[in-house]
């Protein structure tokens, strides 16, 4: 049974990745995109991490193909690629690539995946907690000063997204070629 | 038949290998930043099959800070792509090469290209 549900999920996962990469519009992408983190999300209730496939589903397969397909829309860029190769037979020499290193993933973990030693930060069964709370008491012990940091990242990314999504005179002058109408005069912003 | 954590690897190793083809084989910024959240995705797998084998909780702890970061990462690009859009109408990496010019320009000492 479990075999035949990783099949399942298996098989939609690589459909979904290959969907992503290969469909033309990025709508589609998207879509196939949300097919992948599914099957990943199965993939770890199979594993018995419930914990991760609750948030995978809500923050990864909701919230973050959401933005892509706000963006995708707001940005109206859901039509093909229509840019040159700038390098010469860039797709064939990155079709070769990704398989050469998939090729060699495969026969590396063929001879031997990696070992370790087992249960070095906790064991996944401890007296009758459930999957959650043992992820919670690590998370906010063991782990507690690098979940502050990664709090103090959250707040960095947001205020530079807000910063460079704002429209703005001084943001981006790098790019700016020519569009004088987005300068404003600092003296008519006051009235 | 019993599922090992080697299909797993497998598994991720596959996706892994697909989203770096996508980002390497793709024009359009977004459908980058996706094959790059299929990598991560990857990873993520690679973690939690980790985690289920060597019975450790650490690997489904890792998985949560590569989604703080993965979402950090999509805010501030899609910002990025944005503000860029704005500016130039371009979504593709292979359009948006001011930086490499001024570079060029330098060397060549070429005062006014654009």
């Amino acid at each position: 049974m479990i075999a035949i549900i990783f099949y399942l999920a298996a098989l939609t996962m690589i459909v979904g990745a290959v969907g992503v990469i290969t469909a033309r519009n990025p709508v589609h992408s998207a879509m196939f995109l949300v097919m992948t983190l599914m099957s990943v999300a199965v993939n770890y209730v199979l594993l018995g991490a419930d914990l991760a496939a609750a948030v995978q589903v809500i923050v990864y397969a909701s919230a973050v193909v959401i933005l892509f397909l706000f963006v995708i829309m707001l940005l109206g860029v859901d039509q093909l690629d229509d840019v040159e190769d700038k390098l010469n037979h860039q797709r064939l020499i990155a079709t070769t690539v990704s398989v050469l290193m998939a090729a060699t993933l495969l026969l590396a973990g063929g001879t031997k995946w990696a070992q370790g030693a087992r249960s070095v930060t906790g064991s996944l069964e401890q007296d009758n907690l459930g999957n959650i709370e043992i992820v919670a008491s690590t998370l906010f012990t063991k782990y507690v000063f690098v979940f502050e940091l990664t709090s103090i990242l959250l707040v960095a990314a947001v205020i530079g997204g807000v910063y460079l999504a704002k429209r703005s005179t001084t943001t981006m002058d790098l790019l700016d070629e020519d569009k004088p109408d987005l300068v404003i005069d600092s003296s008519e912003v006051e009235k | 038949m019993t599922i090992t954590t080697t299909h797993y690897l497998v598994l991720a190793a596959i996706v892994f290998c697909i989203g770096l083809a996508g980002v390497s084989i793709r024009k359009n910024a977004l459908v980058m930043f996706m094959s790059i959240e299929l990598m991560l995705n990857a990873a993520n797998l690679t973690f939690v099959a980790y985690s289920q084998a060597l019975d450790d909780i650490a690997g489904q702890v890792v998985v949560f800070f590569i989604l703080v970061v993965a979402a950090g990462e999509v805010a501030v690009g899609l910002a990025l792509m944005v503000a860029i859009f704005r500016r130039k109408n371009k979504t593709s990496p292979d359009e948006i090469s001011n930086m490499a010019e001024i570079v060029r320009i330098d060397d060549s000492e070429v005062t006014n290209v654009s």
